[in-house]
């Protein structure tokens, strides 16, 4: 398989400090780091295409602890996760889905173990196209706190031969969370869900 | 502080290979963006000294927020840039008044010179609206390696009664520069321009 090369990387961190109410003692943050990557696919169908799923391990792993490091450096301050990829128009969206291995396992060792699926969103798309990439609880996907997103995009990419892949992270719940449901207080953190 | 800081947003970006060419080393630049309650939405205000103090508050934080997000000290810092969005219920003369009266002295502060104008750039626009950050090289404008921008974005901001106050900085120019003119070696940095 051939190796991943990167031609860019792009980190974004937001500091919330409130949304028109009061504000919390410390701001509500939330990152992500993307990678722009060249599609070895693009431009044709390639049938056999799973190895660059474990090509791409080492990349997610370094791009999790890259974002951990972005958000102040401590794992145990991170509370929402969530992933996405942008498929050049040389590729296809198969070639997205190449992302959720290496980049939900990445950011589950860089966390020390988290129970929740990673939320994903993907698609094919030109350079410049935006992505809303889906955020929830790391150990308890019902958390209703901590639902949230951060649209992100590449003004220069994906190119048609490339892929950008992102990773986002949160450290907490939104910052004037008050629509009820599941509390992280009250989750058991067990089944990834509750 | 008196501006109402609603967020803070900063952006990474690092340009690793262009055309499948490595650029070695990266070139790396930043932006810090603050999305601010506009004090004066909504009605005609001749006296904008407010707007004027805010944007020297703002000068410091950006530009302190920048450099940290490049990892640098300021003085490794090579060009500059800064811009704003006003809300819809906004003139642009608010931009400008944040922008150029004071906003300079403290960015110049923290990267220990900069002879060179500030290049700037400002609109008027709806929440996610784009800023292309002009760059130009801190201390000698004529530097042709240094001509860039920045396309900067906050999804939710400004909403109609804020502005977006962005100072981009980095510590390179283009990759692959190759367009002749001035260069970085050879300038004199006296009088902001060679």
């Amino acid at each position: 398989m051939p190796a991943v090369e990167i031609r860019k990387r792009i980190v974004t961190v937001e500091d919330i400090f409130h949304e028109g109410g009061p504000r919390p003692g410390a701001p509500y943050r939330r990152a992500a780091i993307l990678s722009v990557i060249k599609n070895p696919f693009a431009g044709r169908y390639v049938e056999d295409i799973l190895g660059f799923s474990d090509d791409l391990k080492p990349l997610g792993l370094e791009m999790a602890h890259a974002l951990i490091a972005a958000l102040g450096g401590d794992p145990k301050a991170i509370q929402g996760y969530g992933k996405g990829a942008i498929v050049g128009s040389g590729g296809e969206i198969e070639h997205g889905a190449l992302w959720h291995a290496p980049g939900g396992y990445g950011m589950r060792e860089a966390l020390g173990g988290a129970k929740a699926i990673v939320p994903s969103a993907k698609k094919v798309a030109g350079a410049g196209a935006r992505l809303d990439v889906p955020i929830t609880h790391i150990d308890a996907s019902y958390v209703r706190s901590h639902f949230d997103s951060i649209e992100i995009g590449v003004v220069d990419g994906p190119r048609a031969d490339e892929i950008v892949l992102a990773l986002a992270m949160t450290t907490g719940a939104r910052v004037h969370n008050r629509a009820g449901g599941l509390k992280a207080s009250e989750i058991k953190g067990q089944d990834g869900l509750r | 502080m008196k501006a109402n800081i609603r967020k803070i947003v900063t952006f990474v970006e690092e340009t690793r290979s262009e055309m499948g060419r490595a650029v070695e080393p990266p070139t790396r630049r930043a932006a810090a963006l603050a999305v601010i309650e506009n004090p004066y939405a909504g009605r005609y205000v001749e006296d904008l000294s407010e707007l004027i103090d805010i944007g020297e508050e703002l000068g410091a934080l950006l530009a302190e927020r920048a450099v940290a997000a490049l990892g640098i000290v300021g003085s490794e810092a090579q060009s500059y840039g800064k811009a704003a969005a006003v809300g819809e219920n906004g003139e642009l003369e608010h931009a400008a008044a944040i922008l150029h009266p004071k906003l300079g002295a403290p960015v110049r502060k923290a990267l220990g010179k900069g002879a060179a104008l500030i290049p700037s750039s400002k609109k008027r626009g709806a929440p996610g609206v784009a800023l292309d950050v002009p760059l130009g090289h801190k201390d000698a404008a004529f530097v042709r390696s240094h001509f860039d921008g920045m396309e900067v974005r906050v999804a939710d901001a400004p909403r109609a009664n804020e502005i977006v106050v962005a100072v981009a900085i980095t510590d390179s120019g283009r990759p692959h520069p190759r367009v002749g003119g001035l260069k970085h070696s050879e300038i004199k940095g006296e009088d902001g321009l060679r």
